[in-house]
């Protein structure tokens, strides 16, 4: 049936346009509240995803023990895996706070994808950790056997919808409450929100954490849709700059948009996969899915040269003599 | 002759006004000075000469030639040249090389003329190699004036050339400036220390909360009482 | 290990050529930091790579191998051009792109921001005109010259060495003695007096980008000739490039040098305990530790 055949992929669609929301949303709390320029997301995505992965699974015994290493498998349900993905992240993001915040913002943001490529390769390397190149597989999936496999989607979809809507009610709250106003007001200008420096830290810290949570229950949300990971996925186009282009469209600083500019980035890159495969002829076929990097740079140009609102934009230059 | 109009210049920084409609006229072969306390909008009115700082409204001519807002890359070849009150050098370049970016819109051999600005100041003959940077502040002072000299300019802005010198070196600088004065060079400065001010030039403004207060010759403002009681110390 | 150290300093000389770009944007051209660097590298590799390997095949005595060298003149030739057209890539993307933002008085962290999407569209075209494949300059075996003390080189890296130098040597003598290098030094100390001494600093702004690009390409090329080229060959020195100029100090050209070298003997040297795949790691830790104990870097100032 025609519809089914739509059904089916507006709800893949919206699936991931809603948890690449809420990976906006965190980047959201970083860099729209706090002027963080946090270029490893991708490194808070495999966190998340890897950390969920190892929570939900049971370590392989018997003949799948040879195909399959990782160091630990707690065979724990969904929610246990999300949350601990929360808390590992929220974990790395201290660590990498204590490491970063001290430097000058585009110190950070390279330093930042430093961390995640690291990151990254260690899961590649490590292959006692959780496999290696191979990843992990079989992800458990939450309450799949409400509904016949065909109609699984949409109960997923309702699962990610509910972390995305009370998320971002939790933010919303957040921004208002007098901890939000003094993040806008570091990233306003440092100099004048306070004169103690420690507290600006802390202050950048928790907005760090906080953000790298959210991230975190992204990567296990996006685990389980999945249901399977590799460490070739957390790349910097597809598990950072994506959803900086994502937070660019929608205008920073604002919740709502962060959430739209994901939806309105990721039908572009539905839109590319779709070009990809039917326009392209086959003998560029290989090639063909590299337009993408053009795509995200080119919207990152673009967008930040048109409109530059919400961003740390006009400096006002006194001269100096 | 008039070499500089100042009409009803208003200007300031972002939304805040300094100058509130200010109008000043230099004849040729002058020295003017403008003289006032901190913050009366001296060196602002300096910047919006030279096209550092654009004019919210009013206009400033050249010779009859409208020099409004233009950028100051092109104010320079028309035969102005300003010295900055701070950071008027360039530290990490050497006395040499600051000497010769002052003149960096001619093409031509520059070296007699630096030469010539040694011959003025000839303490800076010792430093030629040194960088900028390593100055005191009376030999800064002297580099900046020579560098804005390289270009042989017919009017010279100062913006309060005595800044952080001690009195003999106050002195020394001010002679240099009446000396370029009686060859024929106008001078157009500002400063705080009123005295030496109205000693060194012919005409004085007096500038106060970005207006103009009073004017006239430098000897009568000398010899007048309220302006002494004013801005003199007496 | 000493062999690790030779083989560090080679590399830490191609991240010199780099950091010394670096350096020169980040001081003139409005305190940015261009996160394409890398793909202008990588840019600079493939254009080589196409003047000499698809325009003068055809031209026999270019493709004879000079010397000990694995190449021809025509990848020597080949230089010019890419260095050029790396040049007018990066002069191009400023007037375009940086220009109109330092006109609306854009903070450095937004141009930042913009050159990252430079860098993936770039690497973008490149993805798509060469593919993801590895490419080689020459093909064939690659001799060694055995030198004192058991170390092993090839001729290709004398000649890295001599290149990547020879330039850092000649940016020093234009930077140094001409007109238009002593404006860019005093752009970069002071540009407000600048404009006042009559320099165009949108003037210099273009020389910074077409000297950066310049060296960049060359950058590019000299590690192809070490190594290969592929699309994410300039994207992986972004780190060491950066970490280099953070050691050196922010603003020396001095301290980049130093801190490349350092970087690229960190680098080769940690290949001894740890993965090589593990380079980018090395970097930041290195990095860090620097900004937390020396947060000006050995050269710094201001």
């Amino acid at each position: 049936m025609q519809i089914q055949g739509l059904l089916s992929f507006l709800t893949s669609f919206a699936i991931m346009a809603a948890i690449y929301g809420i990976f906006s949303l965190g980047l959201n709390v970083q860099w729209g509240y706090t002027g963080l320029l946090n270029f490893g997301i991708a490194g808070f995505f495999a966190i998340g995803a890897y950390t969920s992965a190892l929570i939900t699974t049971a370590k392989p015994t018997g003949v799948l023990a040879d195909y399959v290493t990782q160091a630990v498998g707690f065979n724990q349900p969904f929610l246990v895996g999300v949350v601990g993905a929360a808390i590992a992240s929220g974990l790395m993001a201290a660590l990498i706070g204590l490491l970063t915040l001290r430097l000058r913002e585009d110190y950070l943001a390279i330093s930042t994808i430093g961390i995640s490529e690291t990151i990254r390769i260690f899961f590649n390397n490590e292959r006692w950790l959780a496999n290696g190149p191979e990843g992990l597989v079989g992800l458990p999936k939450p309450l799949h056997d409400l509904v016949p496999p065909m109609y699984y989607n949409f109960i997923y979809l309702i699962i990610v919808l509910t972390f995305l809507v009370l998320i971002y009610i939790a933010l919303q709250r957040g921004i208002r409450s007098p901890w939000g106003r003094v993040l806008r007001a570091i990233r306003e200008d440092e100099i004048m929100t306070s004169a103690n420096g420690k507290d600006i830290f802390r202050f950048k810290m928790q907005s760090l954490i906080v953000g790298a949570m959210i991230m975190g229950i992204g990567g296990a949300l996006y685990a389980h849709y999945a249901g399977a990971i590799q460490p070739g996925l957390f790349t910097p186009l597809f598990g950072t700059f994506i959803i900086w282009a994502m937070l660019t469209v929608g205008g920073t600083g604002n919740n709502r948009g962060a959430v739209l500019g994901a939806f309105l980035v990721w039908a572009l890159w539905s839109w590319s996969t779709f070009f990809i495969l039917r326009v392209v002829p086959a003998s560029f076929q290989t090639r063909a899915p590299f337009i993408r990097y053009i795509l995200i740079g080119l919207v990152l140009v673009v967008v930040l040269l048109k409109r530059p609102r919400g961003f740390i934009g006009e400096e006002t230059h006194v001269s100096k003599l | 002759m008039s070499i500089l109009r100042v009409e009803n210049v208003v200007s300031g920084y972002g939304s805040m006004e300094v100058l509130h409609g200010l109008s000043v006229e230099v004849d040729e072969g002058q020295a003017v000075a403008v003289i006032g306390p901190n913050g009366a909008g001296k060196t602002t009115l300096l910047r919006t000469i030279f096209g550092v700082v654009n004019p919210w409204k009013g206009k400033v001519y050249f010779r009859d030639e409208d020099i409004t807002g233009l950028p100051p890359e092109r104010i320079v070849k028309m035969g102005l040249s300003y010295v900055p009150q701070e950071h008027n050098i360039f530290p990490t370049l050497t006395v040499q090389e600051n000497l010769e970016m002052g003149a960096f819109v001619r093409e031509d051999d520059i070296r007699p003329r630096v030469e010539e600005i040694y011959a003025l100041f000839p303490d800076l003959t010792d430093r030629r190699t040194s960088p900028a940077g390593d100055l005191s502040g009376g030999m800064r002072q002297m580099l900046a004036i020579g560098r804005a000299l390289m270009l042989n300019p017919q009017l010279l802005l100062l913006d309060e050339p005595s800044t952080g010198l001690a009195p003999f070196l106050v002195d020394a600088i001010f002679d240099r400036i009446e000396e370029l004065n009686a060859q024929g060079m106008t001078i157009f400065l500002v400063e705080q220390n009123a005295h030496r001010a109205l000693q060194s030039s012919d005409q004085v403004y007096v500038l106060e909360g970005g207006e103009k207060k009073a004017e006239g010759s430098s000897q009568e403002m000398l010899a007048d009482e309220e302006i002494g009681r004013l801005y003199l110390g007496r | 290990m000493l062999e690790l150290l030779v083989y560090g300093i080679i590399l830490g000389s191609i991240i010199a050529l780099g950091a010394i770009g670096i350096t020169i944007i980040s001081r003139v051209a409005s305190r940015m930091s261009n996160f394409a660097h890398g793909d202008f590298m990588t840019f600079g590799a493939y254009i080589a790579l196409v003047v000499n390997g698809t325009l003068l095949s055809g031209v026999a005595f270019l493709q004879q191998k000079v010397g000990p060298l694995t190449f021809g003149l025509g990848l020597l030739l080949a230089l010019v051009p890419a260095a050029i057209l790396t040049a007018l890539l990066a002069i191009g993307i400023d007037q375009w792109v940086y220009r109109p933002l330092r006109a609306r008085r854009a903070a450095p962290i937004l141009m930042s921001m913009v050159s990252m999407g430079i860098a993936f569209a770039v690497r973008g075209v490149i993805y798509i005109i060469w593919g993801a494949d590895f490419h080689f300059y020459f093909s064939g075996i690659r001799r060694m010259i055995f030198l004192p003390m058991g170390i092993k080189i090839r001729p290709d890296e004398i000649f890295i060495m001599v290149v990547a130098w020879g330039l850092v040597a000649l940016t020093y003598l234009f930077l140094g003695r001409t007109r238009t290098g002593k404006a860019l030094r005093a752009v970069a100390d002071n540009p407000d007096l600048a404009r006042v001494a009559g320099i165009s600093t949108e003037r210099m702004i273009v020389w910074a980008w077409g000297i950066s690009g310049g060296l960049a390409a060359i950058a590019g090329i000299l590690y192809g000739v070490e190594t290969q080229l592929r699309p994410e060959m300039g994207w992986g020195f972004l780190l060491p490039l950066f970490a280099a100029v953070t050691l050196g100090g922010i603003g020396s050209m001095e301290g980049a040098l130093v801190g490349a070298l350092v970087m690229g003997i960190a680098q080769q040297v940690s290949t001894a305990f740890l993965l090589p795949t593990y380079k980018p790691a090395v970097a930041f830790i290195i990095m860090v530790l620097v900004l937390l104990v020396k947060p000006e870097g050995i050269f710094g100032r201001r």
